[in-house]
């Protein structure tokens, strides 16, 4: 029995910390926002891609860590992914992570078909990201940069060229997420894998995307809190730091309480993944708690920053924005509780 | 991340779970905490002596059986998931033994740990006062030198202590230099409740049971430790003298941590909630989907209860224990606690006012964002230790 990270994957987590202290900094997710969609063109020009953070990623072998070694990735499991997950998201990194490099490559590698391999090969280098979506037509992050699609229905995995897609680019309360609504029509050659064939590839990759998001909430999470922890620590009112205040101390404990019980079902969940056990609960009770946290997380930070809180020049927006759309991006706190709640009951 | 248990670990699991089943009382015991249970719950702990199940973590040469803290926690699971009854000694065996096996000399060790594993000595908390519960450093009972006699002098009054009242020994801090403030001038004293000055009231707490009692003492003599079996028995310090604040403090993070309250004991009350929730639904109950979400949250909570334990007990066999972050802990499981019982209510309707073991469990559940210190100040320690917020 042992719940925490291998040493190696310790390491690594913190390698990946500091390559995203350096090439994601605030500066370079402000700058991801923006574009030609919606009311945010005023903050930034980007496009939703820190280049720098994924070439970097790219080359540190983290987009290709769930790649198997014969498509040149590293041929690692998911539990190593999670830690990296959260890093991501205490970072703001806005691109498409846990899209590209954990819900596609295992199903990619479940398909004996060349194209697959040769895309794992290409995403473990870096050259394309892969856009996830479930359902008929998806919302997808990072869609006008996308190459590929993956969209996942009840009954199978579909992939598609951008080509193959059209794209209606939407405005996203968080200006870096790119968000496209996906229509595309099914075919025969764009199944990837069906439910027919391999019903768990399906079910891994539903229970990825929902785990490794609440992975990235959490990271959300706690840097929503550390930016809540200087800044109370730092503004005065009445003489002292407002940090000082029980009333302030109370509403911060409660929304790391939060953040810190629903950490180890996410670490949990992507255990489940990695032995290829059934994570569908698991994942579940970490999206229920993950989404719930971040929510609290967020309220809180947002009133204990007061009105500097409330403007888009302050950074905590870009967190706090990219939290909203997570905590309810593949089912928000309810509709996985529900989930749970089917399974133990059975209504 | 490994979340498989060895071999050995799943023998020793079974070993318990054969042990408990032949040996847990088919009906349950009349509550450890009125003077009946107690004494039905002695002859339980010397039943668990004598096989070697009282304190399994320990060394055997104290009654243990030198189990490892993963074994500790499946023993835990393994007990509660019997329905064996409450540990009347767990204010010794819990609280007071971690402080021995850290400050203790050995003779104290091998004086104090036997008889307490052995149920021969119950021990009680002496350390909230009538003005010092939260605010434990304004501690006001006191501890006078007499050289002539060589020793001690304790005077002053302990309150809310549980069990005091069927106890027979009292540890507890005294505050030994007038001159100190606050934190300074405090040590730690055990002494017999027997001894010469010792008065003991009993009194009810809110779920009935007259658990609670509080300890009046007028010039009750503890001597030096000369290291005899003799001087020891009339009480003792652990530590040193004015250290008693950062003795006591190691073993309120085990009362805020997993040793009094491990995930087994959630996993057994989650267990009985969700059988009380299919009982109900097969019933034909009419169930708001509300109730029915409250039982998954307390299911879902025991569930991440149980696996930051794994994390914790992992971090302390690796030498990283969580510290002030015991804090996170205690606010958790005590506020768990109440919402699973009330959820348990809510699906019992109006029948929960009933006085069954679901109603006495919700009672009970109420002390725990109470004692072990406040879930106030544990949120304060959260902010101003854990997070860093200033503290004034």
């Amino acid at each position: 029995m042992r719940f925490a990270p291998t040493e190696e994957q310790a390491e690594f987590r913190s390698a990946v910390k500091a390559l995203l202290v350096d090439t994601c900094d605030i500066a370079a997710v402000r700058a991801s926002w923006g574009g030609e969609v919606g009311r945010h063109t005023e903050v930034g020009q980007g496009n939703g891609r820190v280049e720098r953070a994924w070439k970097g990623l790219a080359d540190m072998g983290v987009l290709g860590l769930l790649v198997p070694e014969a498509d040149g990735g590293m041929g690692m499991t998911q539990d190593a992914f999670v830690g990296i997950a959260v890093e991501a998201g205490y970072a703001g990194l806005p691109d498409p992570l846990i899209e590209t490099a954990a819900v596609a490559p295992p199903v990619l590698a479940s398909s004996s078909e060349p194209l697959a391999s040769e895309l794992l090969a290409r995403i473990a280098s870096g050259e394309v990201t892969v856009g996830v979506g479930f359902g008929e037509s998806p919302l997808v992050p990072c869609a006008s940069t996308a190459d590929w699609f993956l969209i996942l229905t009840g009954t199978a995995a579909h992939l598609l060229d951008a080509s193959a897609v059209d794209i209606t680019p939407l405005s996203s309360v968080d200006g870096a997420r790119h968000l496209g609504r996906v229509n595309w029509s099914t075919a025969a050659s764009t199944v990837l894998v069906s439910s027919d064939s391999d019903a768990a590839v399906l079910t891994a990759a539903r229970n990825a995307a929902v785990t490794f998001s609440s992975a990235t909430l959490v990271g959300l999470s706690h840097r929503m809190i550390d930016m809540t922890v200087e800044y109370v620590g730092e503004r005065h009112q009445f003489g002292v730091p407002i940090g000082s205040f029980q009333a302030v101390k109370h509403e911060l404990a409660d929304a790391a309480l939060g953040v810190e019980f629903a950490e180890p079902l996410a670490f949990n969940a992507a255990h489940l993944l990695s032995v290829g056990e059934d994570a569908t609960v698991a994942a579940s009770m970490a999206k229920s708690r993950a989404s719930r946290a971040s929510q609290v997380a967020s309220d809180a930070c947002l009133q204990l920053h007061g009105a500097i809180g409330y403007t888009v020049e302050h950074d905590l927006h870009l967190f706090m924005k990219r939290a909203w759309a997570l905590s309810r991006q593949y089912g928000d706190f309810r509709s996985h509780r529900a989930v749970v709640r089917r399974a133990l009951l059975g209504s | 991340m490994d979340l498989t248990w060895t071999e050995s670990e799943q023998r020793f699991r079974e070993e318990c779970r054969e042990w408990l089943r032949a040996n847990v009382p088919a009906e349950p015991l009349p509550s450890g905490d009125t003077s009946e249970g107690f004494a039905a719950h002695l002859e339980w702990e010397n039943l668990l002596h004598s096989a070697g199940w009282a304190v399994v973590s320990w060394p055997a040469a104290y009654g243990g059986r030198d189990a490892t803290l993963w074994e500790w926690l499946i023993f835990e699971e393994e007990y509660y998931a019997a329905g064996a009854p409450q540990r009347i000694t767990q204010n010794g065996i819990f609280l007071l033994a971690p402080t021995i096996f850290e400050f203790g000399s050995r003779a104290q060790q091998d004086y104090y740990l036997p008889r307490m594993s052995a149920a021969q000595d119950l021990w009680c908390q002496g350390w909230s006062e009538p003005n010092a519960g939260s605010d434990l450093a304004g501690i006001k009972s006191r501890a006078v030198r007499d050289d002539e006699r060589g020793g001690w002098v304790l005077s002053g009054q302990k309150t809310w202590t549980t069990r005091g009242a069927f106890s027979t020994h009292l540890f507890g801090l005294f505050r030994t230099d007038p001159e100190a403030e606050r934190h300074r001038g405090l040590t730690y004293f055990l002494a017999p409740l027997t001894a010469e000055g010792m008065t003991v009231r009993g009194f009810g707490r809110l779920d009935g049971d007259e658990g609670f009692a509080e300890v009046f003492l007028d010039d009750v003599f503890v001597p030096d430790d000369d290291g005899t079996t003799e001087t020891m028995a009339a009480g003792g310090i652990l530590g040193e003298v004015g250290q008693g604040w950062g003795v006591a403090m190691s073993t309120t993070s085990s009362e805020r941590g997993l040793t009094l309250r491990s995930p087994g004991r959630f996993r057994a009350a989650a267990a009985r909630l969700l059988e009380l929730a299919h009982d109900q639904i097969a019933a034909g109950v009419d169930l708001d989907p509300a109730v029915l979400d409250a039982v998954t949250d307390a299911w879902i909570d025991t569930e991440a209860y149980a696996l930051y334990t794994l994390r914790d007990v992992t971090g302390v066999v690796e030498g990283t224990p969580a510290g002030a972050r015991s804090s996170y802990n205690k606010v958790f499981w005590s506020e768990l606690d109440v919402r699973l019982h009330e959820a348990a209510l809510d699906l019992l309707g109006a029948e929960a006012e009933l006085d069954g073991s679901w109603m006495h469990g919700y009672e009970f559940s109420l002390s725990g964002p109470i004692y072990a210190g406040t879930n106030e100040i544990q949120r304060n320690i959260i902010a101003e230790r854990v997070l860093g917020l200033p503290r004034k």
